[in-house]
């Protein structure tokens, strides 16, 4: 069972490949609408890419109110 | 369709539309790839009518008020007829906004009934402000067995198997409270009449007829004045059928069109920009030649569609893009805010026809669309028939404050008298955009005289909405403006900007940890609201008798000192 902060070093990675943004740039209380330089639209496509890595599906609604990535891997966690 | 002139309301329009067309599929609700319901309007009326009579039952009467707040799914739409049917005002509320907004609003349109999602639900009764909730019904959908719900009604049980009454309304009466911002101080409650609806029904139906059998896929909010009218007042009075997604998941979006063989569709630039930025990464990954030939054919295309649109001659030309959109797709309509000429152009080219409009909440959903006849992309359109629009104190190019005068401007702001009076006078709807009409009657847009912005998800921030996450900054005073509004020479509608201007006090110098201090402030702010840059001002800001900060002496003297580019550092 993963840590919150393995479930966060995931995350960060996953971001930063799917974006193609360099890792060390990412830390855990990023924006990541700044950082990664999306939209909401965007978001919802690292959603999906989470999802497919962890395994768990994520209702659109977990983004609601979340831009960093410390709050975005809390919710995952949750469901884990 | 029905023919809307003869009806005094949207009940009695839906009513008979649910009679008329009892086995055409209505409404189709799916979650990724499972379908989650197939309605039509047979079992819409069934749903619908237990509901009507549960309000009654609770006392809900003709007049009162009813609040949903929900994403989009068949139940929206189930809930809101089971309104009208009691003679009801709804009040559709933005699941997007804070539990802390939604107890505004509820709190400022006085509704009675609220039909909520549970984890929206969930979030309100988190809130401090929750125990002064003074809606009496509350029905919750898609709670869980035990989950505590504080006393609401859960969907599942509130139905009632007596006769509901039907209530019916006059045309002057108010239909819906469209709240067309977010709160901040000043809460603005459109207050829509049937006639307002039924006009604009009548208007846009004209341009883009449905019938039954075409699909509509609604992804916009229904709450939003786009959607409310093109995904479920429009194709309902057509017998047509919408499909709701409950997830706006690009990959799962691209899905539906095929799947369900949609015909039309409303986005918001945003979004469109998201399916060009895909269509050209599609287009890069081809082999050389492939693109090359492709290239070639879209050139072939636009050159041959250069004064009309031809979808047939497109659809030959570029199966492959045509099938992707589910090779049905009559039109997208885009709105609810600026959309840039060469994404609609890149559409046109590939015989994509994504018709740009310009509308307003207080008018409607749409005062001019574009029409194909050219297709214009530099303008919004011609004004819709019913839609009288001028240009109000224009200077010698023409240019000015866009008015508008119809049968579908709204009635009044609610409990906002002196602000109704700003906004409508002597019968035109002051837009507080800025625009003029060229020589063949399109509107083209410049900017805008409120200060305002609408963000590319066509939301309306009022810097008012926003300067609450900054006090207690410890600064001497400080204003947000729409950078639009401080250099209106200078606004660019592709690139709408909230600047925060600082005054500091007597000996205080701009630190790093005081910039720090803003920028964590801001980022409690949704990422749609936030503030891009800030401006340093070496004067105190004007203000009133009553210490109110006089903006637009404020900005007056900004502008006159300063220019966007050089008196901008971004946050």
């Amino acid at each position: 069972m993963r840590t919150i902060d393995q479930t966060t070093d995931e995350v960060l990675d996953l971001a930063a490949a799917h974006f193609k943004v360099p890792r060390a740039q990412l830390s855990p209380e990023d924006d990541f609408f700044e950082k990664l330089k999306i939209d909401s639209l965007q978001a919802l496509e690292l959603l999906t890419r989470l999802e497919n890595h962890f395994g768990v599906e994520l209702p659109d609604y977990e983004l609601q109110g979340v831009s960093d990535f410390r709050t975005l891997a809390g919710r995952i966690q949750a469901r884990l | 369709m029905l023919d809307l002139t003869k009806y005094d309301s949207l009940g009695a329009a839906l009513r008979d539309a649910l009679d008329r067309w009892p086995d055409e599929v209505c409404l189709i609700e799916s979650d990724r790839e499972r379908e989650r319901a197939r309605l039509t309007y047979k079992d819409f009326k069934n749903s619908a009518l237990p509901l009507a009579a549960a309000l009654q039952a609770s006392g809900f009467q003709a007049g009162d008020r009813a609040a949903i707040i929900m994403t989009n799914q068949s139940k929206w739409l189930i809930s809101a007829y089971a309104i009208f049917y009691c003679g009801g005002v709804l009040v559709p509320l933005d699941y997007k906004l804070t539990a802390v907004e939604h107890l505004q609003l509820l709190a400022h349109s006085t509704a009675r009934v609220l039909v909520v999602e549970y984890h929206l639900w969930r979030a309100i009764m988190g809130q401090t402000a929750f125990t002064e909730l003074r809606t009496k019904t509350v029905v919750v959908t898609e709670a869980p067995p035990n989950a505590d719900i504080a006393g609401a009604q859960r969907w599942e049980d509130f139905h009632c198997n007596s006769v509901p009454e039907f209530r019916e309304r006059t045309r002057k009466d108010a239909a819906c409270i469209v709240y067309s911002s977010g709160t901040g101080g000043r809460p603005k409650g459109c207050v829509l009449t049937h006639e307002n609806y039924l006009e604009q029904c009548i208007a846009l139906t004209s341009l883009y007829p449905f019938w039954p059998g075409v699909r509509y896929l609604s992804i916009l909010p229904t709450n939003h004045a786009i959607d409310f009218m093109v995904g479920f007042i429009g194709p309902f009075t057509c017998g047509a059928a919408v499909v709701h997604l409950r997830t706006l998941r690009p990959e799962f979006v691209r899905d539906a069109f095929t799947r369900y063989r949609i015909a039309y569709v409303s986005v918001v630039p945003m979004v469109l920009k998201n399916l060009e930025r895909g269509l050209k990464a599609r287009f890069a990954e081809l082999p050389r030649h492939k693109r090359a030939m492709l290239h070639a054919l879209i050139a072939v295309n636009r050159a041959l569609t250069k004064s009309r649109p031809n979808l047939k001659l497109s659809r030959m030309l570029l199966p492959q893009v045509h099938k992707a959109f589910g090779g049905e797709l009559r039109a997208m309509f885009v709105g609810g805010a600026f959309t840039e000429p060469g994404t609609l152009q890149f559409f046109y080219d590939l015989g994509i026809l994504v018709g740009n409009g310009y509308g307003l909440t207080e008018a409607g959903t749409a005062v001019t669309l574009n029409d194909f006849r050219p297709f214009r992309p530099d303008t919004v359109g011609k004004p819709l028939p019913g839609m009288e629009v001028r240009i109000g104190d224009a200077n010698e190019d023409g240019i000015g404050e866009v008015l508008v005068r119809s049968k579908t401007v709204m009635s009044h702001y609610l409990n906002d008298p002196e602000m109704t009076a700003e906004t409508i006078i002597d019968g035109w709807l002051h837009t507080g955009d800025v625009g003029r009409i060229d020589a063949t009657g399109h509107l083209q847009l410049f900017g805008r005289k409120k200060n305002m912005i609408v963000t590319a998800g066509g939301k309306n921030i009022y810097p008012e909405d926003i300067e609450t996450v900054f006090e207690g900054l410890p600064v001497k005073e400080f204003c947000v403006f729409a950078a639009g509004y401080l250099w209106p020479n200078d606004a660019k509608l592709t690139e709408e900007k909230l600047v925060i201007v600082v005054r500091l006090e007597a000996a205080q110098q701009w630190t790093d940890d005081l910039r720090r201090d803003l920028v964590g402030r801001n980022r409690r702010l949704p990422d749609f609201k936030r503030v891009s840059a800030s401006l340093l001002w070496d004067r105190d800001f004007p203000r009133t008798a009553s210490l109110k900060i006089k903006r637009g002496e404020l900005a007056q003297q900004i502008r006159s000192r300063t220019s966007r580019d050089s008196a901008l550092t971004p946050l």
